[in-house]
């Protein structure tokens, strides 16, 4: 936030000075009602020549400034998001589609098109609407969307064939049936998102509402019923004092931040590339108490390593593992030193390669190469001159190695192959032919390794962290139980569902929503849709079908499943923004009845000058101070309404001690400094001090 | 008269050792006796002959529907029976009571404040005060015991939509619970020199030829009740500043100890109900601090004031008892008194209005006392929830916005009662002569009357007349609402939590017991409730103890 933002959001503030636009703001709309009243009792003095016409001047001022104040948070959070929507829409101008009717193309206005309509894109061409790929594939340019340059691939059928409207074919030729009716377009809907123009109040907002207007009432109440009674004791203030101390009591902070809060909430989850349906998705996903992990690329690089050896039958374990660990010794990818390195947990261990190569100048290092997909070494064989091959690769690579040496694969290792496929692992196969350049034996294949993923550095300590703010992880993934089980272990995740079908995970869904959790999952295919609907949040993957994007509430533009933590944790933040301010607003009334009340009635009753603890320099710059100290706070807190407050992964008790110190304790402490600094410097203004 | 120091730091440990000893036997009995299944056959015999069903749970709108109807019905039978007492039995010669008076007398008994517009010696007979205002005594206790185990049970209680059966509950907060114990109390007092007689007034010729009036009458039974049930209505118009109903300094402090000791309990009752005793323990120690806390105030009032202390004390008790006393009968909405409250150094009373102004939760009336602390808990873990990022919840209960807009109406409808009322009394000059002291005093005496009224609490200020049509209405109306309204509110509570589903605790949850929890229900509370009365106390007794 700088000083031309909050230029800019000005006239916006201004604008929303309106009686209509103030009313839905309870609390705000006080001050507006008292700031109103306390301008025609001071038009009255200054008409009628009263002495004390400076000191209401003040108030009156004071009080607009605390409701344009008001406005210019609001303004200055929807200010962000304009800048963005202009962007946006920029990128939405009139584009022309090349409609395709019974194989004939024609021109057509973008949004002339209708649901099913099949349209032509090639490159150079901005694709018209969304829709599905149904025929070719194209490398399309999204950075309109998602402000990353580097294109996508498109391509009919499977889970990359969702174009989007305003995005750019860079090459080749698609074609395209449009799923979003004109307006309604997945940047139609971001654009309306950013703007806030369809932003409405979420569960917990109305909630919080709630207490503010019932404080506001019973503040109100309080003061209207404290004229009759000071008019009893001979001491009533003038209306302008008691609009200043109902304006001070009701909670006018965090009633002109409100809206602040919610905006700027939605705009960070926008700063990650995450598009929301809902505030109230927002809000949901800060509550989510059950995390639905996809292994593969969420918890796991998909970079696979060794996890297990399978011989073949009559081989034994120990010279499948020998024999892997040799042919991958020069391997210097992960998945060849995984081999190694699980070897040598099987307690096999030998010479390095160094120490081969010292012993036998004839090896051969044979590298892997796209054409053969396989690698290993040529070792001196049993039999002097022969030569041993040891080799080890993709399984159909190796499969077709050994039938040129006269070996099958045995139909146990080919299920075993199959099996580990299935299960999303990675199969290699092993196998050895000692007699090249001589009789020797023929070739053979020693079994298989499976390789499976590696967890990402970093998650366990996330997911220790999330286990502390009370949040379950339930890894889903096509593996086996076995090698699920130790991912999981690995990663640190609660639980894990092994084997697991699109199905299964609308059933773990379901299960820990009847236990009263709340979920939330990743998704990106059509078959993840009826999960993504069913999830509290549902994030889809922007590279997603579009059917998994329409089923979710949040589209990250990233598609990084990771985020899914990050989004937990803006969730978060703004409801603890939102409760902090409170407390903050709410502490503050304390500071401000002592000034406040004794300047009430210290000329009727002087003995009530001992409450005057602040040691303020007259009842007018009392309750003046309170009164700008009131107005300046809201400025003040703007920026971190906007940012947020820090968020730290801690358990609630802990969160809870901490937001109370600074919040409760420093809201109770800090205006009792401010009010006594600003009337240190309002004191010397004549007529006031 | 000088405030012995050393004899109220014995008295409060005396009562602070026996109430933690019988906190948890009391709270594990009423559990007990609320959670039962089985039903007496003095119950039977009465579910049978009202027609009730004791084992069919009610939904709230039934269980408050059941509650209205008692409540009315009793309204008219202690209202028709005043009228009535002249041609009814026992009435020791007193006539019927004055329409105003006794419409006022039934609301007050009826809501269990017990506000005594009328002097009873000189009103009410033997008859009416047994017969109708002691089951009074008994019935709106149970009424409040009623509504907050209809309370506890909604948050125990997942996907359900009873509450309980408000026949049954009640039936058991008197026969199983006050009328034991008031039988004890009363022989208990009996012993300590409470007179118990059916001997009515005697009129004795003393040695100097001058006549003296002694009053006598059932007194220890009524005493016994009054107490127990938070009611605080006296046999005699001096309450339990008169040697008749509270001979010495040991029914002075077994008198305190009989207020305390139900309300006391509840918190731990509830800590049983819900599984979790922490939780009753929270609630209890907030209560007890606030209690020790506004005892030590109040001495520092009473004492530190300079000003001689004497007018309105009983002589034969003493300053330390009856700072005690006054501190918690308005910390429990009973009322009784010990002490003139008018007579006490300005600043004292104000401290028993900011008891009272605390919505008597500390610990309260019975039952009402634990289910206004548990409306300011569920305000508390809305703030905690919200500041540690999660939509609240208590134990396992959303607190959303149809549950915000309930507990919003409870905090707001006290003080709203209580100023409102002030501010017509003072704005109305006929109204505002009834407390005919001058400046901030007579303030002080209006704001009291509607701060006791509007809290169910009963105790006065004197000198203020409150048996005139203007103030006995404006007063029943302000009990009336201040009773009816919030316990409608918690029955719909009961109803809405009861229905939700439960929802596991996580570490994600702010934990609703320990000391962190306490600390901010204590703030809570003060900020929520007595701040809101802070410009009304700086016109009465600020203004006047603090005039130099």
């Amino acid at each position: 936030m700088n000083v031309s933002t909050v230029f800019a959001a000005l006239p916006l503030a201004w604008r929303k000075l309106s009686p209509r636009a103030m009313v839905h703001s309870p609390v705000m709309f006080t001050v507006l009602v008292g700031a109103m009243v306390c301008t025609v009792v001071t038009v009255e003095l200054i008409l009628t020549g009263s002495s004390a016409v400076l000191f209401s001047v003040g108030v009156t001022v004071w009080l607009w400034l605390t409701v344009l104040f008001g406005n210019l948070s609001e303004a200055i959070a929807e200010g962000r998001g304009k800048a963005q929507a202009a962007s946006l829409r920029a990128s939405r101008t009139s584009v022309l589609a090349r409609r395709l009717t019974n194989g004939q193309e024609e021109q057509v206005l973008g949004v002339e098109l209708a649901i099913g309509d099949v349209v032509v894109c090639e490159s150079g061409d901005v694709i018209p609407s969304d829709g599905d790929v149904i025929a070719g594939l194209a490398s399309v340019d999204e950075s309109a969307i998602t402000g990353e340059s580097a294109p996508v691939l498109r391509e009919s059928g499977g889970d990359r064939s969702s174009v989007t409207g305003g995005t750019t074919v860079l090459s080749d030729r698609i074609e395209i049936r449009i799923t979003a009716a004109s307006g309604k377009t997945f940047l139609d809907r971001m654009i309306a998102l950013v703007e806030g123009a369809t932003r409405q109040k979420t569960p917990n907002e109305i909630a919080l509402n709630v207490l503010l207007v019932s404080l506001t009432i019973v503040f109100v109440v309080a003061v209207l019923t404290l004229a009759p009674m000071a008019a009893f004791a001979h001491a009533l203030p003038s209306p302008i004092i008691l609009v200043a101390l109902l304006v001070c009591l009701i909670p006018t902070t965090i009633g002109a931040l409100v809206p602040a809060i919610g905006i700027a909430g939605m705009d960070r989850l926008v700063q990650h590339n995450v598009l929301a349906t809902s505030g109230r998705a927002v809000e949901t996903a800060g509550d989510v108490t059950t995390l639905l992990l996809d292994k593969t690329g969420t918890i796991t690089f998909g970079n696979r390593r060794a996890v297990e050896f399978y011989p073949a039958p009559g081989v034994s374990f120990h010279e499948l593992v020998e024999v892997a660990r040799l042919a991958s010794l020069a391997d210097e990818t992960p998945e060849g030193r995984s081999i190694v390195d699980l070897a040598q947990t099987h307690g096999v261990s030998g010479d390095s390669l160094d120490d081969l190569m010292h012993r036998d100048p004839a090896l051969e290092v044979v590298p892997f190469s796209a054409s053969t997909r396989m690698s290993g070494l040529n070792v001196a064989g049993t039999q002097p001159g022969t030569r041993r091959e040891l080799r080890k690769g993709a399984a159909s690579a190796v499969e077709l190695y050994a039938a040129e040496h006269g070996a099958a694969v045995a139909e146990e290792l080919t299920r075993q192959v199959e099996l580990i496929s299935s299960q999303g692992g990675t199969p290699l196969l092993v196998s050895e032919y000692d007699g090249a350049g001589g009789g020797g034996r023929r070739a053979q294949v020693l079994g298989v390794v499976a390789l499976a993923d590696v967890v990402k550095p970093g998650m366990r300590e996330r997911f220790i962290e999330l286990r502390a703010m009370g949040i379950k992880t339930v890894m889903i993934t096509g593996d086996n139980r076995i090698t699920a089980a130790a991912i999981a272990a690995e990663a640190g995740v609660d639980d894990f569902v092994a084997e697991a079908t699109p199905e299964d995970k609308l059933a773990v869904i379901k299960a820990e929503q009847d236990a009263g959790r709340l979920v939330a999952m990743t998704g990106d295919g059509t078959n993840d849709a009826p999960a993504l609907a069913a999830a509290d949040v549902g994030v889809a993957m922007n590279s997603g079908t579009s059917a998994a994007k329409e089923a979710a509430n949040m589209v990250d533009l990233d598609s990084d499943p990771t985020k899914l933590i990050d989004i937990v944790g803006i969730g978060k933040q703004l409801l603890i923004t939102r409760g902090a301010l409170t407390t903050f607003s709410v502490a503050n009334d304390v500071a401000k009845y002592f000034a406040i009340v004794p300047a009430l009635f210290m000329a009727a009753f002087p003995g009530l000058g001992l409450l005057n603890i602040m040691g303020l320099h007259s009842p007018g710059s009392a309750i003046l101070s309170a009164v700008i100290f009131n107005a300046l706070i809201i400025v003040l807190l703007v920026p971190l309404a906007l940012r947020g407050v820090k968020y730290r992964a801690v358990s609630a008790a802990r969160a809870l001690t901490r937001n109370l110190l600074i919040y409760g304790l420093g809201g109770v402490i800090a205006p009792f400094i401010g009010i006594k600094i600003i009337d240190l410097m309002i004191q010397f203004i004549p007529g006031i001090g | 008269m000088q405030l012995n120091v050393f004899s109220l730091i014995t008295q409060r440990a005396i009562l602070m050792v026996v109430l933690a000893a019988t906190h948890q036997p009391l709270g594990a009995y009423l559990a007990n006796t609320f959670s039962s299944t089985r039903h007496l056959r003095v119950e039977r015999l009465l579910y049978r002959a009202g027609g009730v069903d004791p084992d069919a749970d009610q939904r709230w709108q039934v269980y408050l529907r059941s509650l209205l109807a008692f409540t009315a019905v009793s309204l008219v039978l202690v209202f028709g029976l005043q009228l009535a007492q002249g041609v009814l039995p026992f009435n020791e010669g007193h006539q019927g009571v004055d329409p105003w008076v006794a419409m006022n007398t039934a609301v007050s008994f009826v809501t269990n404040t017990n506000w005594q517009t009328y002097s009873p010696e000189l009103t009410l007979g033997f008859g009416v005060q047994m017969a109708v205002l002691a089951v009074q005594n008994f019935l709106s206790a149970g009424v409040g015991i009623a509504v907050v185990v209809a309370l506890i049970r909604g948050i125990t209680r997942s996907e359900r939509t009873t509450v309980g059966n408000f026949w049954v509950d009640l039936s058991r907060a008197c026969y199983r619970v006050l009328l034991p114990l008031s039988v004890v109390a009363a022989v208990v007092l009996m012993i300590s020199g409470v007179i118990q007689n059916w001997g009515g007034t005697i009129i004795h010729t003393i040695a100097t030829g001058a006549a003296q009036t002694i009053p006598g009458g059932p007194v220890a039974s009524q005493e016994a009740v009054k107490l127990l049930g938070t009611n605080g209505g006296g046999y005699f118009n001096a309450n339990s500043a008169h040697p008749f109903e509270n001979p010495n300094a040991f029914s002075s402090l077994f008198e305190v100890l009989l207020l305390l000791v139900i309300p006391f309990a509840l918190p731990a009752m509830y800590g049983r109900m819900v599984g979790d005793k922490r939780q009753g323990y929270t609630i209890v120690s907030v209560m007890a601090a606030f209690w020790i806390g506004s005892t030590a105030l109040m001495s520092w009032a009473t004492a530190g004031s300079g000003a001689p202390l004497g007018e309105g004390f009983e002589q034969r008790l003493g300053v330390a008892p009856s700072t005690i006393f006054a501190t918690a009968t308005t910390l429990t909405s009973t009322g009784a008194v010990n002490v003139a409250h008018d007579s006490l150094p300005p600043l004292a009373g104000g401290m028993l209005m900011l008891n009272m102004m605390l919505g008597e939760v500390a610990p309260g009336g019975v039952g009402s006392g634990l289910y206004g602390m548990l409306v300011l808990a569920l305000v508390a873990v809305f703030i905690a929830g919200l500041m540690v990022g999660r939509t609240p919840e208590f134990l396992g209960k959303k607190i959303a916005a149809r549950q915000m807009k309930l507990v919003a109406i409870y905090i707001l409808i006290t003080p709203i009662l209580a100023l409102t009322g002030t501010a017509v009394t003072v704005a109305i000059p006929g109204l505002a002569a009834s407390a005919p002291a001058s400046g901030p005093h007579g303030f002080s005496e209006i704001l009291y009357a509607f701060t006791s009224a509007a809290n169910n609490n009963g105790s006065a200020f004197g000198g203020i007349t409150t048996s005139g049509p203007g103030l006995a209405t404006l007063l029943a109306v302000v009990m009336l609402l201040g009773r009816i309204v919030p316990i409608a509110v918690i029955l719909a509570l009961a109803g809405s939590l009861g229905t939700q589903r439960k929802v596991p605790t996580t570490a994600g949850t702010v934990p609703t017991s320990g000391p962190l929890f306490a600390v901010l229900l204590g703030g809570v509370s003060l900020i929520l409730t007595a701040l809101t009365y802070f410009p009304a106390l700086a016109l009465g007794p600020a203004a006047e103890g603090l005039l130099r």
